[in-house]
């Protein structure tokens, strides 16, 4: 029974992986031919894992979770709301990738098979209570990441973006694993548990000095200041469905996994792990908002956007509490679809060749060529901007309302400035589309996913995405609830 | 852990330590070559194994030691991917010099 049952709470790990396997020989025989078929069918395995996850977060028989495989794995409220935005921002990365791709010298059936791979990974992250399970999903999530980074093959961008992050990225995985040896010399254990209750009571030096190299390979990975470097670069050069991969699927993940382990390892030593998540809260706030104020290349820009969001979801994990943790989780899920929209909305705006417009230079004027496209990015703006009635302000004001219900209010006040100073290149952006003089370009048609993927995330972005907010909410409050319970 | 003519715990930590600052200081000092940083990062994960089998020991816990085997499989996979990469690297631009590794920059 308890095998079962095992096997029953990493059904969507195992649906991918074995989905993963027999696509990579589909593609790997029919060569790529069956590139579409095989996207379509990972598309449909990613939404099965979420609707799995989702049917395992509702079922009131589960309500408490459960250990998998003798505590190396924990299946929870948490983890399955992770797994949900994981699936279905992986999903979305799949159906905007092949026409990309399609214009630049074919398509190939390894990129499903490899979000898949990568997804499998992310979902091993969010559910690990063992740092062996997490040190193993996290690879298997960022070996397939540095191939997705280096896609276009003869994209000389691409390839340095993907050299970059292969580098940044393994020297990242070394300081994270350094800080878990130290971890289990000083705690003689692996389990978040009995680290956990081994740090109970005074810190030794060795144990602070694992903290310390476990919450900064853990920044590196999720790009908060001051291990922001690599974003902006590979976040550039890397093909733009897969930046738009790398801003939503494996930042929930990395943001889910450091929330569980600072409150489940480090809770009793929350004044040690709080200093240090607050300050890179703080300081990825300010440098991503000043650090893209000088930006001309759009992508670069977005990525600056994404450093300065995780500063804010920091912030709601910061605050250490139920309230904090859902307000996270709800800033989580409102960033995925703001962050998705955007990307593919510069996934849209091309010339008749199919060369992707990356500058301000080439959206001038856009409210008069392609009126629909420019109108869903100035709401994406706005909604990111945080300017009411946009969701975006929402998943800020919850935020900031944990921030001040806790006490912290002048790290409120100081986020609460900064995230004005970063309205300004938001605001940059629909000024050029809007009110510059339209640049004379043609630009060609968005195929039908991009339109699709771009319309739900407005929609989501749009006032009407407050009539999601009281199930987000609920679920949000089961998901941190989950995580409280079980520091 | 029996120790021989004074080999305790505290000399494996500070092997481990010292091997790590070198992997560490390799990959940011070094302008030269890129195959150099892929050395820095084995040197990185060696450190953290000879830690882990060092606690294990150390403890008589067996999980170190199984940590470990999990550590040398993935930096095979890790090795395995970055030369790939740089390969795909050399291929378009005829170089894997450090300082050349600047068409994004900002």
């Amino acid at each position: 029974m308890a095998n079962f049952s095992s096997f029953y709470f990493t059904g969507a790990e195992i649906l991918l992986s074995l989905a993963g396997l027999v696509l990579l020989m589909l593609a790997a025989w029919s060569g790529d031919r069956s590139a579409r078929l095989v996207t379509a069918l990972a598309c449909a395995a990613l939404i099965g894992g979420a609707i799995f996850s989702y049917d395992l977060l509702t079922n009131p028989s589960y309500e408490l979770g459960g250990d998998a495989f003798g505590g190396l794995y924990r299946m929870d409220a948490f983890g399955s709301f992770a797994k949900i935005l994981v699936f279905l921002a992986s999903a979305a990365c799949l159906v905007i990738a092949p026409r990309y791709f399609e214009e630049r010298g074919g398509y190939r059936g390894e990129y499903p098979v490899l979000i898949l791979f990568n997804a499998v990974g992310m979902s091993m992250m969010v559910s690990a209570v063992d740092f062996i399970t997490l040190y193993i999903g996290l690879e298997m999530s960022s070996l397939s990441s540095y191939v997705l980074a280096a896609f276009l093959r003869s994209d000389q961008k691409s390839a340095e973006a993907g050299l970059k992050y292969f580098v940044l990225g393994a020297l990242a995985s070394g300081i994270l694993l350094y800080g878990i040896s130290l971890l289990y010399g000083f705690t003689g254990s692996t389990t978040f548990i009995g680290v956990g209750a081994a740090m109970a009571g005074d810190l030794s030096t060795g144990q602070l000095f694992g903290i310390v190299f476990v919450l900064a390979g853990l920044a590196f990975k999720i790009s908060a200041a001051p291990f922001h470097m690599w974003t902006p670069d590979v976040y550039e050069g890397a093909p733009t469905p897969v930046t738009a991969f790398f801003a939503t699927a494996p930042k929930v993940a990395a943001v889910a996994l450091t929330a569980r382990v600072a409150m489940e390892v480090f809770g009793s030593q929350s004044d040690a792990w709080r200093q240090i998540v607050m300050t890179a809260a703080l300081l990825s706030i300010v440098i991503g908002a000043l650090g893209a104020i000088g930006q001309e290349n759009l992508k670069r820009l977005l990525a600056y956007s994404s450093i300065n969001n995780v500063g804010f979801i920091l912030l709601g994990l910061v605050v250490a509490n139920e309230a904090g943790a859902a307000a996270m989780l709800v800033y989580l899920f409102i960033y995925v679809a703001m962050s998705l929209g955007s990307f593919v909305g510069l996934l849209m705006l091309r010339d008749t060749e199919g060369n992707l417009y990356e500058t301000f230079a080439d959206i001038s004027g856009l409210s008069t060529t392609r009126p629909l496209m420019a109108w869903c990015l100035l709401l994406l703006m706005f909604s990111l901007a945080g300017i009411p009635p946009l969701l975006g302000f929402w998943a800020k004001f919850v935020v900031f309302q944990a921030t001040v219900e806790a006490g912290l209010v002048a790290f409120g006040a100081i986020a609460i400035a900064a995230s004005v100073i970063g309205a300004f290149y938001y605001i940059k952006f629909v000024k050029v589309m809007f009110f510059d003089e339209p640049a004379g370009v043609v630009t060609g048609k968005g195929g039908r996913g991009h339109w699709a993927v771009l319309a739900i995330c407005t929609l989501i972005v749009s006032p009407l995405g407050y009539l999601l907010t009281p199930a987000l909410d609920v679920l949000a409050g089961k998901a941190a609830a989950a995580l409280l319970i079980a520091s | 852990m029996t120790s021989f003519s004074g080999i305790g715990i505290e000399h494996y930590i500070v092997v481990g330590a010292a091997l790590f600052v070198l992997g560490v200081l390799g990959i940011f000092l070094n302008r030269k070559n890129v195959i150099v940083i892929l050395m820095a990062i084995e040197l990185i994960l060696l450190a953290v194994n000879i830690n882990l089998v060092a606690f294990s020991a150390f403890l008589g816990d067996l999980t170190g030691q199984v940590f470990a085997m999990l550590v040398l499989t993935v930096a095979a996979a890790e090795a395995a991917i970055g030369l790939a990469i740089l390969v795909i690297y050399f291929r378009n631009r005829g170089t894997i010099a450090v300082d050349d590794v600047n068409r994004m920059k900002g």
